[in-house]
């Protein structure tokens, strides 16, 4: 059987430090099953976050020889030989160990005005699947946050968390402004208030996705330009003030009864 | 001690599709709504569901109705159902998936712009709604972005240990620990809804994540509730065998919805030799017949892969015994033959991903080998259908966590149905009961404190055992003894070990401190599971005949006898290593019209 080291960073929000572990490696296994076997052998405190270990929750995003990666689906064969050194996603503040707060993505998630469909006719909405596909797309995402991990924007700059809702939100405001149903209108707020302007398309978050979404270019480039056209074409801008009167502006929608 | 406190009028534990549905509800009904959940919001288990959720939409065929999918449900079961759940559920179920659209969710469209339903085991028509094969993260998506829209109150990373009682012996409150700093929290509240979901963790072979411990079951039999139909627990037959890291992993049933076929190490397609008489009318005698069938349901008789899971799982089991299987001990599950490439990543992209990204197998080349997972339990809480109400005042229970809508076996499908239409109604029944006025007093403190010094136990001993080990072992017997093919002495032996791992759960000794402490969070975990395993092997050793998901070697057949009742549970006291009594409780007696309905089909 063979064994293999792993540099894991231990620690807290007062500091830590790495911590290595020598132990076995069976064919075929991903680097959550090594941390598995540390906490049920070496170190049963050790912190880390997983549920499904089958990349389909997003639990277990860490950052793996410096990559965000989900631990369940990276294979330990494919890793270069030697030591593996797993950290915590940086972007984010540590609890303990493997473990960071997201809760900015979870602040984030309330701040998002939420669909307004008109009334459903009987026998429900007729969307054809070329008007859902776009959205679907976006909704493949698994909450990771790899995305926010790897966005620059936020990874080098704490400042910037208050007035930047960073891709995966991105890819949530476009896949409601792509939403066959919407009524709503959220150009404005993602301008303004969700920093959209602050994301120059280096496409680190493409990258990192697991799901393979294509953030950048399907989703935050369509968005800019939605939002570019809407705030600086004076005739869409008349327009907007006067589609005011049917379409609802954020503010209004985020306190709708439900439908 | 005193403890960060909140107060809600009703709390929900779990934050699955059943939690969160049940939360809607609730708010909408203008009440002070609570949450907990022990993972994040959007990573509970309901996120891994892939096939679908089963609704009589009768948008692919037009012939479906409720009634129907009520038949197929009661079949499924093995007729032990609560009918009166499986009704209220194929009635519901498409208005509960239609909602879904005006909250966001896009599901998967027919070629006139409907929602799109597919195929599945044991559902005469094509009923499920689905996207792709990723389903179960579109409604929990749905739901939790539809909540969160609400304004409510989560509280992530909570674990809660006990249920706590008024003077009056109605459920006041809970007490909870926060993963993140250890802490503990009580929540007093007037109604408490328990979504907690399953308790397949305590298999070696599951599809189960850590969370699926049966915290809901026990924390509810030790309040004083009833469990049913433990012994019915689902293995689904498709879950990956290889690599050993991955076995257990979940393969949608949609492969075989879609045209995936199973073979034995001879490439017979062996579902053929395994029709039992109660679906021979129904099932296809030839490969020729059956795959007509998948274009057009009135071509040909079904395809015998696509009979109910229990069949099939115990189907593989034999051909694997009877040495027919893969080299990892499985069958093989073949799409690849049948479907274009196109087709498959079109219809199934995550199993695809899955395979080439942990097996390293092209589905759309070579077949995948697949085997019997510990999937999900068919047993529960016993409650009222209508309301979703427990034998303890003030406690609610819905999805998985409830007994008695699937009977001995469910449909696949029928489970993501299930959390929205029981969410509902739980959430409904909560505030009835709230509305009716006869709330609980204050919370008995002297039940916080005793589970508080019984969680913090671990910490002080000065030896003991290391959690891990225990649910090890403890996974590792259930499978051998409590498994897919069950005989007396192997479930008496289980009972006699279970004794034994009670034992060593009273010595387990924590390292470290109380922030999010992996270790200490399972050894708090572990008396949850010894009282559901508990549960289940007592079933399981007196129910002797086989029925859904309860085969016994040493009662190979179904006994009509034993189809007139369930075994339900209770405690001689409410700790998790009291004594369980069992009785047999009778099932409902149907309406004739219902009968009827059944009677037609056979």
């Amino acid at each position: 059987m063979a064994e293999v080291t792993m540099r894991v960073w231990r620690g807290d929000a007062s500091g830590g430090d790495f911590e290595s572990y020598t132990v076995a490696q069976n064919e075929g296994e991903v680097v959550l099953d090594i941390i598995h076997r540390i906490q049920a052998t070496e170190a049963p405190d050790l912190a880390c976050r997983w549920n499904c270990k089958a990349g389909k929750c997003g639990s277990c995003a860490a950052e793996i020889n410096g990559k965000p990666r989900l631990m369940c689906m990276t294979r330990m064969d494919q890793l270069p030989e030697g030591p593996v050194t797993v950290t915590p996603m940086k972007t984010f503040p540590i609890i303990r160990d493997l473990v960071t707060d997201v809760s900015f993505n979870f602040v984030q998630a309330e701040k998002v005005p939420a669909l307004l469909p008109p009334p459903m006719p009987e026998g429900g909405y007729v969307m054809f699947q070329e008007d859902v596909q776009r959205g679907q797309e976006f909704r493949k995402c698994i909450e990771c946050f790899m995305c926010q991990d790897v966005c620059h924007v936020i990874r080098d700059h704490e400042e910037n968390k208050t007035n930047y809702a960073g891709p995966r939100f991105f890819i949530r405001y476009a896949e409601l402004e792509m939403h066959p149903l919407d009524t709503n209108d959220r150009r404005d707020l993602v301008r303004e208030a969700m920093g959209l302007g602050y994301c120059n398309i280096t496409k680190c978050c493409t990258e990192v996705c697991p799901e393979h979404i294509k953030i950048t270019d399907n989703a935050i480039i369509p968005l800019k330009e939605r939002v570019v056209d809407a705030h600086y074409d004076p005739i869409a801008w008349l327009g907007r003030k006067i589609r005011r009167r049917t379409k609802r502006s954020a503010d209004d929608a985020a306190v709708q009864p439900a439908p | 001690m005193t403890y960060e406190h909140h107060e809600y009028d009703v709390l929900i534990i779990g934050a699955g599709g059943a939690g969160l549905r049940a939360a809607i509800e609730a708010k909408q009904r203008g009440l002070r709504v609570g949450i907990v959940t022990k993972s994040l919001l959007g990573k509970a288990h309901t996120v891994m569901a892939e096939g679908g959720m089963a609704a009589a939409m009768g948008n692919v065929y037009p012939e479906d109705n409720w009634m129907v999918h009520f038949r197929d449900t009661m079949r499924g079961g093995k007729y032990l159902n609560n009918y009166r759940m499986a009704e209220l559920h194929a009635k519901e179920s498409p208005t509960r998936v239609y909602e879904l659209e005006q909250w966001g969710a896009l599901f998967d469209r027919t070629k006139d712009g409907k929602i799109l339903q597919r195929d599945f085991g044991g559902h005469r028509y094509a009923r499920l709604a689905h996207v792709g094969d990723r389903t179960g993260l579109e409604l929990i998506r749905t739901l939790q972005q539809k909540v969160v829209s609400m304004g409510t109150d989560v509280f992530m990373e909570h674990k809660v240990l006990k249920l706590v009682h008024d003077a009056n012996g109605k459920v006041a409150g809970c007490v909870a620990y926060s993963r993140p700093t250890g802490e503990f929290v009580t929540f007093a509240a007037k109604a408490i809804i328990l979504a907690t979901g399953g308790a397949g963790k305590s298999w070696k072979f599951t599809s189960n994540s850590w969370e699926g411990t049966g915290d809901g079951h026990a924390m509810a039999l030790w309040a004083g509730a009833k469990l049913i139909d433990m012994e019915c627990i689902q293995f689904h037959p498709t879950g990956m065998v290889w690599p050993l890291s991955v076995r257990g992993l979940l393969v949608t049933e949609g492969v075989r919805g879609d045209g995936g076929v199973l073979r034995n190490s001879e490439g017979r397609r062996f579902m053929f030799d395994y029709v039992t008489p109660m679906f021979r009318a129904e099932t296809a005698e030839t490969e020729e017949e059956a795959d007509k069938w998948y274009d057009d349901h009135s071509a040909g008789r079904r395809p015998p892969e696509l009979l109910p899971r229990d069949e099939v799982a115990r189907a593989i089991n034999a051909e694997v015994k009877a040495g027919r299987g893969s080299p990892h001990g499985g069958v093989y599950l073949d799409i690849a033959t049948r479907r274009t490439p196109e087709f498959i990543r079109r219809r199934l992209p995550s199993m695809y991903h899955q395979f080439m990204e942990l097996a390293g197998v092209d589905i759309t080349t070579e077949p995948m080998e697949i085997g019997p997972t510990c999937h999900y339990i068919m047993g529960g809480v016993q409650v009222v259908a209508d309301d979703a109400a427990t034998a303890v005042a003030g406690l609610f229970a819905a999805g998985e966590v409830a007994g008695g809508m699937h009977g001995a076996n469910r449909l696949g499908g029928n489970s993501l149905s299930d959390l929205i239409v029981f969410g509902k109604r739980a959430g409904e029944g909560a505030a009835d009961y709230i509305a009716a006025g006869e709330v609980a007093g204050d919370m008995d403190m002297s039940e916080v404190e005793a589970a508080v010094a019984e969680a913090l136990a671990p910490f002080e001993r000065e030896e003991g055992e290391n959690p891990y080990d225990i649910q090890r072992d403890l996974q590792e017997m259930m499978q051998a003894n409590v498994g897919i093919i069950r005989t007396q002495s192997e479930l008496d032996y289980a009972l006699e070990q279970l004794e034994s791992f009670s034992e060593r759960v009273r010595h387990i000794k924590v390292k470290g401190g109380r922030a999010y402490n992996p270790g200490w969070n399972l050894a708090t975990d572990l008396p949850a599971m010894l009282t559901v395993c508990r549960a289940v092997a007592i079933g399981a050793g007196l129910r002797k005949e086989s029925r859904g998901g309860h085969t016994r070697e040493d009662f190979p057949a179904a006994d009509a006898e034993y189809g007139k009742f369930n075994f339900a549970h209770s405690t001689n006291g409410g700790n998790w290593d009291s004594e369980i009594v069992t009785e047999r409780s009778p099932l409902l007696e149907m309406p004739e019209e219902l009968k009827a309905l059944l009677e037609e089909a056979k």
